[in-house]
């Protein structure tokens, strides 16, 4: 048995075989064969077990994600019958006697450089299909293991390196019980991902994709970040029963699902939670979320290959807000670029993606992507309570800008005879310390602030969140950014306005504390630390964490924050 | 040989989805199957043949089939482009 320290990115615990969604070796050497007849046989051999597995996939995509999904793979099929790509690569089999592998690969790289090479997006997204194919025959024909996540059909726990959006999507809920990566920290997407679907992950491990095979035993702990590796029997029960445990802690915590949150000493604050689609709100409603604090509207433009129209934007809309039944819904407009591409928008690649062209950025200069979302936005505005704010903004001008537009889309929609509602909440992510140092001057023009942690910290201290080399320098409760965090509610309140927050650090059960002391308003968190952090609040008095965190303010390292944290807040 | 002219009304073209479509209508016959756009011809049974041609909206485009079930061809492949509203 071995073991592994990562980072607990999403709390439980699951104990089962590995799944490694690991790319496997493709490489391999220009041969001369003798036989022609034999190699063209081995190669009509790899192409129909390719064909066979995709048609396997096909089906089970058309039966779980629908037609639509299910149309890539139909398209993959065709490439593989494709006469045009066959015949060539038989030919040089014969006519330059080189192996299978050497002559697909030939073949299919000058399609994929001519596709690459059309002006258009579509067309060069098309490269990357053959890509795929072409990886997923090259490995028949080398005789290895090729992971196909949609087929998963036991109990896994799904070991990689990174998980990307996409191959989340593909992972089907019933049997992935956990997941382990070698990179990545509580904020990058596979984290959130995890948090969302309530699958329990470590993520950072750095090596579990060398450490763990195919079929080992593995335990992953969420809750304090561990990998075990093929345990001992006696391992395998202690956790059984510490997976008991949380269930029954969660059972407690389910208790809670209709309560309001009111600090030991009566004060009210909001619990809301982070989406990135409609699917999420069953989430939101089982774990009492009071509100939609977060709707990351990305997961819309993500996956696809072309801009999602007005129509499909306000059915999700919609959806969201008749879903919530009334309760405020915060819409986070695009906000794409860093860590977050789009291939279809084709945007250049940069030194610096998290300084550079995106979210609001990006937004004011593409005004036709921006004014088809604002118009999807404003048309599903009259089925709920719909609160609008904006990513990323540096200056207030930035602020106007973006408010213009929505003004002027509002007046063309209401001109077209479309019903919008006549009060729409108007505020911004507060994440660039710019903003947070002015909060005062926004606090006048906007109705509300949201706290963006996650990238306020990266800017704060100029560490690149995905760099885990300098991941000692994610510290929420350094007293600086504590600092940032007072201005901003404060700012907001001068101006009877409200701050929330929406990071991961709004459902920190060591910030929380801190939180309820500055006065945060509403906290928007993975709609499964809502119970955990209602319960947490229900014990703690709003005025001893004032003095909590007027002492916080004054310290000047994150160890004595914290240390401060867990003697005033009785955490373990 | 038999040639039909048609033109695109799919907003999207013959792209992704309506590609595969024809190309999977095409494939039924045992004709060779040509289409015609701006000038470059591609075997239809090709899916990556009738992508390259990145045919949008309003294009005129031209089927030609040779074989022995070449007006069989022609026809159904009408017909699939009408039934699936790609094109008239």
């Amino acid at each position: 048995m071995s073991f592994l320290q990562g980072i607990a990115a999403s709390s439980g615990i699951a104990i089962a075989k590995a799944y490694r969604l690991v790319e496997p070796n493709l490489s391999f050497e220009k041969t001369t064969i003798d036989n022609a007849e034999n190699e063209i046989s081995r190669f009509q051999e790899a192409l129909n077990k390719s064909k066979g597995e995709l048609d396997a996939i096909r089906e089970k995509a058309n039966k779980e994600l629908g037609a639509d999904k299910a149309a890539i793979f139909e398209a993959h099929l065709l490439v593989l019958s494709d006469p045009e790509l066959i015949a060539p690569i038989e030919d040089k089999i014969k006519t330059e006697s080189v192996n299978a592998e050497f002559a697909l690969k030939e073949t299919t790289d000058m399609f994929i450089t001519m596709f690459e090479s059309m002006d258009n997006e579509y067309m060069r997204e098309r490269a990357a299909d053959i890509r795929d194919v072409t990886k997923r025959v090259l490995a028949h024909l080398l005789g290895v293991h090729l992971a196909n996540p949609s087929m998963i059909s036991e109990e896994v726990v799904v070991v990689a390196e990174d998980l990307t959006p996409s191959d989340t999507a593909q992972l089907n809920r019933q049997f992935v019980k956990g997941f382990t990566t070698d990179i990545g920290g509580r904020t990058s997407h596979s984290a959130i991902m995890a948090r969302s679907l309530e699958i329990p992950a470590v993520v950072g491990t750095k090596k579990a994709t060398e450490e763990i095979q195919n079929g080992d035993l593995v335990i992953v702990d969420g809750l304090k970040g561990e990998i075990h590796i093929n345990p001992t029997p006696e391992l395998v029960a202690s956790y059984e029963k510490t997976a008991a445990q949380y269930e029954e802690q969660k059972a407690e915590w389910a208790k809670l699902v209709n309560e309001k949150t009111v600090s030991a000493d009566g004060v009210h604050v909001e619990l809301a939670a982070n989406i990135g689609t409609p699917n999420d709100l069953e989430g939101v409603i089982n774990n009492g979320g009071e509100a939609v604090g977060l709707y990351r509207t990305e997961f819309l433009y993500m996956g696809r290959d072309q801009l999602p129209t007005e129509d499909e934007q306000f059915e999700s809309y919609k959806a969201v807000l008749e879903g919530m039944k009334g309760k405020p819904v915060v819409v986070r407009t695009l906000d794409i670029g860093g860590d977050k591409e789009l291939p279809y928008l084709d945007l250049p690649k940069e030194m610096n993606p998290f300084l550079g062209f995106r979210a609001i950025r990006l937004c004011l200069e593409e005004q036709d992507i921006f004014r088809t979302q604002l118009r999807a936005l404003l048309r599903a505005s009259s089925y709920g309570n719909l609160k609008i704010m904006f990513p990323m903004i540096a200056t207030l001008n930035e602020f106007r800008a973006a408010k213009a537009l929505l003004e002027e889309e509002k007046a063309n929609l209401i001109a077209e005879g479309t019903k919008v509602a006549d009060k729409i909440e108007l505020g911004i992510m507060v994440e660039i310390p710019s903003t947070a140092v002015l909060a005062d001057q926004f606090a006048k023009e906007v109705d509300f602030f949201s706290i963006g942690t996650n990238d306020l910290i990266q800017y704060t201290m100029a560490a690149d969140r995905m760099n885990e080399r300098v991941s000692y320098l994610y510290q929420p409760y350094n007293p600086s950014i504590l600092r940032l965090i007072k201005m901003v509610i404060d700012a907001a309140h001068k101006e009877g306005k409200w701050a929330g927050m929406c990071g991961e650090m709004a459902g920190d059960e060591t910030a929380i504390p801190l939180l309820l002391g500055l006065g945060l308003d509403e906290f928007s968190m993975s709609a499964t630390s809502i119970l955990k952090a209602r319960s947490q609040i229900l014990h703690l008095s709003k005025t001893e964490m004032e003095e909590l965190a007027a002492k916080a303010l004054q310290m000047s390292t994150t160890d004595e924050v914290m240390e401060a944290v867990k003697a005033a807040a009785k955490l373990s | 040989m038999i040639v039909k002219e048609f033109k695109v009304i799919a907003d999207t073209g013959i792209h992704a989805r309506p590609a595969t479509l024809l190309v999977q209508a095409a494939s039924k016959f045992d004709s060779e199957i040509q289409l015609e756009y701006k000038g470059k011809k591609v075997n239809l049974k090709s899916i990556m043949g009738v992508m390259s041609l990145g045919i949008g909206q309003g294009a005129d485009i031209a089927i030609s089939a040779e074989g022995n079930d070449e007006q069989d061809a022609i026809n159904g492949l009408a017909e699939t482009l009408k039934t699936e509203g790609l094109a008239e």
